[in-house]
C-alpha cells in the first residue's frame, strides 16, 4: 500500500475514476464527450456546442483541480481537456474537444503555456482544422512572474481562472471569435501571478512525494507541477512571505498607484482559508500602501497542485471591459456567481 | 559481403523489451524528472507501454511500419505531455522508409538507419528543437549521426550500433552541464546545471535496447 495520505485505487486508474465521479456528481451541469476521439477525456458543457457562441476550451494535466474541469458550465468553458497528472491531454482528446464545442464559431483553446500542452493541443487544432474546418484560436497563460524573463516562456499558474473567465464571459456575449482572443489575451496581458510551496505534492503512481523538501522548509516561487522556484530557506510569517511573493509581482507589470486589480489568493491544495485569509490582509495591507485598489477579492482553492502546501498571489489589472467580464454571471460546479 | 538484415522478429522483439524498460525504470525516470521536471516521466512512459503490451499480440502481424505505427498512436494517445507526442511520433514515422514491406519482412541495416533518421527527424520538427537544449536530442542526435557515420565507412553494423550507443549515453551526460531551453527544465536556468535530462536517459536506454537485440551475425 502507498504510503501516502491519499484514497485512491489504482494509480493507473485516478484520473479516469476522477472523471467517472465528477461528471456523474454534477451532472447538472456537465457530460462526458461521446465521441470516440474524446478517449474519455473530454467533459463538455450539457448545452456544448448548442448555443450561437465560441466554444471555449480549457484543458491540461489533472491534479490541479479545481481547474480545470471545474469551470466548465454555463457561460464559462464549454469544454475540458483532461490529461494525466501533471501532463498534458493527447492531440485527439484536443481536437474532439473542439468538435463538440463549435456551433460554426470556431473555439478557443486556453491553457497555461507549458511545451506537452502546447504540442498536444496544436495537433489537435490542426487536425480540427484540417477534418472539419473548425478554425481554433489559442491563447496561452503566461502568468507566474518567476518562471522566466521573456513573457513568452512564462509557465501559467492560478492566472489561468481570471483568463479562462474573461475569455468564457466574453464568448458568452456572441462575441466573435477574434473579439474573444483579444479579450483573453488581454487578460493574459494583465495578469501576474507568484506562488510559495511548503511541501511537494504526493504521487498516487509513485506513492510519495514529487520532490523532497525538508519539514520546516519553504520554497518561493515554486511552480504548480512542483517546478523549483526562487530561494528556498524556512518557513516565514504569512506577512514576510506576502511581502516577498508581491514586490516582483507588482514590479513585473508593473501595478502603479491609481490602479484597480482583481485578486486572487489561491491554495495550492493543503493550505487552509484560515492562513489564506491572513494572506489576503497582507495582500491588501500592502496594495493599500502602494495605492492600488482592490476592486473584488476570490480566496480559496482555484488552481491547485493536488496536496501541496503552498499558496499563489494572482492580480489582474482592471479596465471596465475586464471588470464587467469578470462580474457578468456564470455557473458552474467550482465557480458561480450572479 | 552478406547484407546485414534486421529481421521482423528483431522489431517485434525490441517493442516487447521497451514494455519491459517501461516497467522496470518507471522510478528511475522519475527520480530524474523529479529533479528538474515534474515528476511524470517514467508513470508516463509506463501507462504507454501497458497500453502497446496489451495490443502487441495483435499488432504483430503486421508490417514494421503499420506495427510502429501502432505503438506511436498508443504513445501518443496515452502518454500526453511532451513525450507522447514526441516518442509517438517517433515511433509513429518510424517504419516509413521501408513502407513498401511486407508483414514478413523486416530491413536491412542501411534501411535501419533510414528509420532512425525518419523518427529523429519528426522529434526536431515536433518539438522544434535541435540539440544543446537538454532534451532527448542531445541522445538522439548524436548516436544516429555515428550510427551513420560508421556504417558508411564501413564498421559491421552490431559495432556501428554499439559506437552510436556510446555517442548516445555521451550525448546523455553532455545534458547535465546544458541550461535547458526547451521543455519545463527551461524555467529552471542555471539550477537545472548538474541534473541528467529524463528525456536523454529515456533515449539512451532505448537506444541501448535497439542495440541488444541486434543479432552478432
Amino acid at each position: 500500500m502507498a504510503k501516502i495520505k491519499r484514497l485512491f485505487n489504482d494509480p493507473y486508474d485516478v484520473v479516469e475514476e476522477m472523471i467517472e465521479g465528477y461528471v456523474g456528481a454534477h451532472k447538472d451541469y456537465v457530460k462526458m464527450c461521446d465521441l470516440e476521439e474524446a478517449q474519455g477525456r473530454v467533459v463538455v458543457a450539457k448545452d456544448a456546442g448548442t448555443k450561437d457562441k465560441v466554444g471555449v476550451i480549457i484543458g491540461g494535466g489533472s491534479g490541479h483541480e479545481p481547474l480545470f474541469i471545474g469551470y466548465v458550465g454555463e457561460d464559462f468553458a464549454d469544454g475540458v481537456v483532461i490529461g494525466n497528472i501533471n501532463t498534458s491531454p493527447s492531440p485527439d482528446p484536443c481536437y474532439a474537444a473542439a468538435k463538440a464545442c463549435d456551433n460554426g464559431k470556431g473555439c478557443i483553446y486556453l491553457y497555461g503555456n507549458y511545451a506537452g500542452d502546447v504540442m498536444n493541443f496544436d495537433m489537435g487544432a490542426e487536425k480540427a482544422d484540417e477534418e472539419d474546418d473548425i478554425r481554433v484560436e489559442t491563447v496561452l497563460v503566461t502568468d507566474d512572474v518567476v518562471s522566466s524573463d521573456n513573457i513568452p516562456d512564462r509557465r501559467g499558474i492560478a492566472g489561468d481562472f481570471f483568463v479562462f473567465k474573461v475569455a468564457g464571459a466574453k464568448a458568452a456575449t456572441g462575441a466573435d471569435l477574434d473579439e474573444v482572443v483579444a479579450a483573453a489575451e488581454k487578460a493574459n496581458a494583465n495578469t501576474r501571478s507568484m506562488g510559495v510551496a511548503m511541501s511537494s505534492a504526493t504521487l498516487p503512481s509513485k506513492g510519495g512525494p514529487i520532490f523532497d523538501m525538508e519539514d520546516g522548509d519553504m520554497e518561493i516561487g515554486m511552480g504548480i507541477h512542483g517546478e523549483p522556484g526562487v530561494r528556498r530557506g524556512k518557513i516565514d510569517t504569512a506577512d514576510k512571505v506576502i511581502d516577498e511573493i508581491m514586490e516582483p509581482i507588482i514590479k513585473d507589470l508593473p501595478f502603479v498607484e491609481g490602479d484597480e486589480v482583481y485578486v486572487l489568493v489561491n491554495s495550492l491544495g493543503a493550505t487552509p482559508l484560515i492562513d489564506l485569509h491572513i494572506c489576503y490582509r497582507r495582500v491588501a495591507q500592502v496594495l493599500e500602501e502602494k495605492g492600488i485598489k482592490v476592486y473584488k477579492a476570490l480566496v480559496g482553492p482555484f488552481a491547485c497542485s493536488m496536496d501541496m502546501a503552498g499558496m499563489s498571489v494572482t492580480l489582474m489589472k482592471l479596465d471596465d471591459e475586464l471588470k464587467e467580464l469578470m462580474d457578468a454571471p456564470c455557473d458552474t460546479p467550482y465557480f458561480t456567481q450572479k | 559481403m552478406k547484407e546485414y538484415i534486421l529481421e521482423k522478429e528483431y522489431f517485434v522483439q525490441v517493442i516487447r523489451d521497451l514494455i519491459v524498460l517501461a516497467e522496470n525504470r518507471k522510478e528511475y525516470f522519475t527520480e530524474l524528472d523529479s529533479a528538474i521536471g515534474d515528476g511524470d516521466h517514467g508513470m508516463n512512459l509506463s501507462i504507454g507501454f501497458r497500453e502497446v503490451n496489451k495490443n502487441i499480440e495483435a499488432w504483430k502481424e503486421l508490417s514494421v511500419k503499420d506495427f510502429y505505427k501502432n505503438v506511436g498512436t498508443a504513445l501518443l494517445d496515452k502518454v500526453g505531455g511532451s513525450s507522447g507526442p514526441l516518442y509517438g511520433s517517433f515511433f509513429m514515422k518510424f517504419g516509413l522508409p521501408i513502407k513498401k514491406k511486407g508483414p514478413e519482412e523486416g530491413a536491412t541495416f542501411a534501411e535501419f538507419i533510414e528509420m532512425m533518421e525518419t523518427g529523429v527527424a519528426i522529434i526536431k520538427k515536433r518539438g522544434k528543437s535541435t540539440t544543446g537544449e537538454k532534451t532527448m536530442l542531445d541522445t538522439f542526435v548524436p548516436a544516429v549521426e555515428t550510427m551513420k557515420a560508421e556504417y558508411e565507412k564501413g564498421t559491421p553494423a552490431k559495432e556501428a550500433m554499439a559506437k552510436a550507443v556510446e555517442a548516445g549515453k555521451e550525448g546523455l551526460e553532455s545534458t547535465r552541464n546544458i541550461v535547458a531551453t526547451k521543455g519545463r527544465a527551461m524555467r529552471l536556468g542555471e539550477r537545472a546545471i548538474g541534473h541528467l535530462d529524463p528525456g536523454a536517459a529515456s533515449a539512451a536506454e532505448i537506444l541501448e535496447i535497439f542495440y541488444n537485440d541486434m543479432p552478432d551475425v
